[in-house]
């Protein structure tokens, strides 16, 4: 299939076509046999070859989920070598030690792999560099690296292709002696680059997990019980077996030891459920078998959690106190008993939502007993964030050495954490096991959703007081969240680098945590998705209790422009809060007249190591009817990779953040999931999308993530908005809670 | 099972399948089309969207023995290897993020454009209400369809 081949003029022709300011380039697939006698490719690193016609490839090993990280690390290595991006394709990397670690979460791909990818850059530099010189006889110092080429002082030049093979030849330089391109003269890095893969995607030829197909492939899903815990006892196996497309079903025992991992945060999470297994010879065929399944489970073990019962329980706990002191201050006490000072309780929640990503989660398993002694094989393909991850899964519950297990990453369509979890591995490898053939597990939407990994819910008891002059008395904030018995959940309670943790006089915070059994893990920007509603909207709250503007009263929080632990991204340094959220009060027009339903919420949020304020222009009517209009995002997150992938970022976080605090719900009553599908879950249509206004402050910091940290400020901007547009203070997401519809 | 034949991107194929088996399984799984994308099964996302005569249709829940017509999808969009100006623009503006409902996103659009060459932001808002993206790539869908209807417009008026 050529078409993309054929292609690529039409293509570059478009991209002139409308001057949207892109620079455009696509890497065209080419089939690797195509190459194969053409043409000699000469690695020169890990990532890096160099073809004799000049095309240079660059292996891209971190997972791709939508984040573009795919396009940006490879952009770091042309830069630093000297490539014309026009002459780079970006191959995916197999799963390899040699690599690394392969993963992506945690919006930290970026300062994790950049210094990696300025180095192998550098070295394939100066080993093209080293055969220039030896091939044009000069001096190594008279030459330098540009557009796919080494080029001598005198002008002299060779191209990367005509160098290729010599290069590949010279010593591998010490990372020591590396020097690196100054910022200044970047011709890649901070322009707008398209993702690699667009073309591919928009022509439908993409390598999702669920689009796998390998030889002799059964189709599978599995059930789990509806309550988690429970383990499955019976079911109707002979009708299953006798329906048309079917050729297996089978009840798989639970199996702890496949959740075991060396990473803290998915420790204990992906163990093998108890549930029945079903192969056909198509999807359709075990999805229709499936509604036609009736188990009998083994509920003794399992959840009962409800979510009405966790608001009562929380609201007992708010009345009670917190349990734990993180944070104690003697001033707290009296100041809020003070008569001299205005004082507030507020009580704040926020619900379990799912990943929802649009490929529900799948895996294909080819399980290979050994002949003659051979050692048994397994080799998977799937779309994971850390696919390194699913060997231990191989290792700790079939008994499989590494070598003896391939994993082919695949693109994923959409992570946000779901897919650092690997249950449905798990079952993929366990069904080909014991049904003794590849399989296709996919998940239906309803597995999906009822077999997520959520984000957990909970609450905040926030109280506050205000000095008569309106000044911060007492900031006293009681999280109340959930443990599970053994272990932590993901995003629940504080990490300790919170503002109010770090950076607030006058603070005391304390938590609450009880027992959960409902699975919960990282959901995009675990803890300060909800942590910030609390905070932001809080501060504002207080803001008004103190009758000050908003904008001056964070500012005033913020306090001197200091960094409260120097040297390290991940503390809050205020003077770059200050900043960010100046520039978006400044572009938002903060102060402005507002006409009659309409008003600007304002919301600062640190994580990720991410300087992120942003200001919501919202439309209210008296039905409780709202639009955002505008969104004015201000972002400091040091120097900007790729232009267009990180305006993206910015803007899917504010879509994302919307629809998730609109609409978005995950209930359990007696352990039982109440959402189905998209009919109960819903996310947001593109007619509510906000106009989205994106401003980089490019300070002189390392470069950070951008997968999430747009995120947590949109819902404090947006209620904030609203309360200034009609003195409505919603402290519960999503707002369909407190009687809000999203136009 | 029955036989059915169906005329998919212009080529006829004859499979062996459950009369109720959705046109997405029949794509997917028997003619190794895995363009159109499974969501949700129950036709609230679009992943699957796909063209019947033209017509924007989920096949996740249309079973194959009610197709009648001829069946494009992502894979037959180009025609005569020349990219619909929809996923050029879908290129030129940078659109994907994961990818995985971009199929269905460029099908609603597609369907929209060959009746409306000139459609405003509520047009599309309308045509692509059923289709959901989690990343929120919405913002360039919008901008990337106006584009397209640049290019599909001055396309047929030279035509």
């Amino acid at each position: 299939m050529s078409i993309s081949k054929m292609n690529r003029r039409t293509l570059l022709k478009a991209s002139g076509l409308v001057s949207g300011g892109f620079m455009l380039q696509m890497t065209i697939p080419v089939h690797a046999e195509e190459q194969k006698g053409l043409v000699r490719s000469k690695e020169l690193n890990v990532y890096v070859e160099i073809s004799s016609d000049g095309q240079i490839t660059i292996y891209s090993a971190t997972p791709e989920m939508g984040q573009g990280i795919k396009t940006s690390l490879p952009m770091i290595i042309a830069e630093e070598m000297g490539a014309r991006w026009e002459d780079v394709r970006v191959l995916d990397a197999p799963l390899d030690p040699k690599y690394g670690m392969q993963g992506a979460g945690g919006s930290t791909s970026i300062p994790r792999n950049f210094n990696e990818m300025r180095r192998m850059g550098a070295s394939a530099r100066e080993m093209l560099i080293g055969a220039a010189a030896l091939l044009m006889e000069v001096e190594r110092e008279d030459l330098q690296a540009r557009d796919s080429q080494v080029i001598h002082s005198s002008g002299r030049r060779r191209s990367f292709g005509e160098l290729a093979s010599l290069a590949a030849e010279q010593p591998v330089p010490d990372p020591e002696f590396l020097s690196y391109k100054d910022p200044r003269a970047y011709t890649i890095i901070g322009t707008s680059v398209g993702g690699v893969d667009n073309l591919v995607i928009a022509t439908g030829k993409s390598n999702f997990g669920i689009d796998v197909d390998i030889p002799g492939m059964k189709y599978a899903t599995y059930t789990r019980c509806p309550r988690i815990g429970g383990v499955a006892k019976q079911f109707n196996e002979r009708e299953i077996k006798q329906l048309p497309g079917i050729t297996d079903a089978f009840i798989l025992q639970p199996d702890e030891r496949a959740g075991k991992a060396q990473m803290a945060f998915m420790d204990g999470l992906a163990v093998l459920h108890g549930g029945v297994a079903i192969i056909g010879n198509d999807t359709w065929s075990v999805f229709d078998a499936k509604n036609k399944l009736q188990v009998e489970w083994d509920e003794s073990e399992a959840s009962q959690d409800s979510w009405s019962d966790m608001v009562a329980q929380a609201k007992a706990a708010a009345a009670k106190g917190g349990a734990t002191v993180r944070l104690e201050n003697d001033v707290v006490g009296p100041a809020l008993a003070s008569p001299d000072n205005k004082s507030i309780e507020s009580f704040y929640e926020f619900p379990y939502v799912a990943h929802i990503c649009m490929e529900p989660m799948n895996c294909t398993a080819d399980y290979r007993k050994g002949a003659n002694g051979a050692p048994d094989t397994l080799e998977i393909w799937m779309g994971s964030q850390f696919p390194g991850q699913v060997k231990e899964i191989a290792a700790n519950m079939l008994g499989l050495a590494p070598e003896n297990v391939t994993v082919h990453p695949q693109r994923l369509g959409g992570g946000f954490g779901r897919r650092a979890i690997h249950d449905f591995a798990a079952e993929a490898m366990a069904i080909s096991y014991r049904g003794g053939v590849p399989v296709k597990l996919t998940w239906t939407r309803t597995d999906d959703i009822h077999n997520d990994f959520f984000r957990v819910g909970g609450f905040e008891n926030m109280k506050g007081a205000v000095s008569a002059d309106g000044k911060l008395a007492a900031w006293d904030q009681h999280y109340i969240g959930y443990k599970y018995p053994d272990r932590f959940v993901i995003g629940s309670g504080l990490r300790g680098n919170e503002f109010s943790m770090v950076a607030l006089e006058n603070a005391r915070v304390t938590q609450t945590m009880m027992d959960l059994k409902t699975a919960c893990g990282a959901w995009r920007a675990p803890g300060s998705n909800t942590n910030a509603f609390v905070e932001q909207g809080f501060i504002h709250e207080l803001a008004e209790l103190a009758g000050r503007d908003h904008l001056e009263f964070l500012l005033e929080l913020m306090g001197e422009p200091r960094w409260i632990k120097e040297g390290d991204v991940n503390a809050l340094n205020t003077g770059r809060a200050i900043d960010v959220i100046k520039l978006a009060a400044e572009k938002a027009g903060w102060g402005r007249q507002m006409p009659p339903g309409k008003g600007l919420g304002l919301a600062f949020y640190f994580c990720h190591a991410a300087h992120i304020a942003e200001v919501a222009e919202v439309t209210v009517d008296e039905s409780k009817n709202y639009s955002v209009d505008k969104v004015t995002v201000a972002i400091d997150v040091g120097p900007i990779i790729n232009m267009s992938g990180a305006i993206s970022q910015v803007q899917g976080s504010i879509v994302d953040g919307l629809s998730t605090m609109a609409l978005q719900k995950i209930t359990m009553e007696g352990g039982v999931i109440q959402q189905d599908n998209f009919h109960q879950y819903q996310i947001m249509r593109i007619s509510a999308t906000p106009e989205i206004d994106v401003h980089f402050i490019q300070s002189n910091n390392p470069s950070t993530g951008l997968g999430e940290p747009a995120l947590p400020p949109l819902a404090p901007a947006v209620t904030n908005a609203i309360y200034a547009v009609n003195g409505d203070r919603i402290r519960t997401m999503p707002l369909t809670d407190a009687g809000y519809t999203l136009v | 099972m029955n036989k059915f034949e169906i005329t998919v991107n212009n080529e006829t194929h004859e499979v062996d399948a459950s009369p109720d088996m959705p046109l997405l399984w029949v794509l997917r799984d028997k003619l190794k089309l895995t363009g159109s994308k499974y969501g949700c099964g129950i036709a609230q996302c679009g992943a699957c969207t796909v063209h019947i005569n033209g017509t924007p249709m989920r096949s996740c829940v249309l079973p194959i023995s009610a197709v009648s017509g001829a069946v494009t999808t992502i894979e037959g969009l180009a025609e005569g290897g020349n990219l619909h100006p929809l996923q050029m623009a879908w290129i030129e503006h940078d659109v994907p993020q994961c990818g995985y409902c971009q199929s269905g996103q460029i099908m609603s659009a597609a369907a929209l454009l060959a009746n409306n060459s000139k459609p405003t932001d509520e047009d599309i808002d309308t045509a692509l209400a059923g289709n959901y993206c989690r990343c929120g790539t919405y913002v360039r869908i919008r901008e990337a369809v106006h584009t397209a209807a640049l290019a599909y417009d001055a396309a047929k008026g030279g035509a």
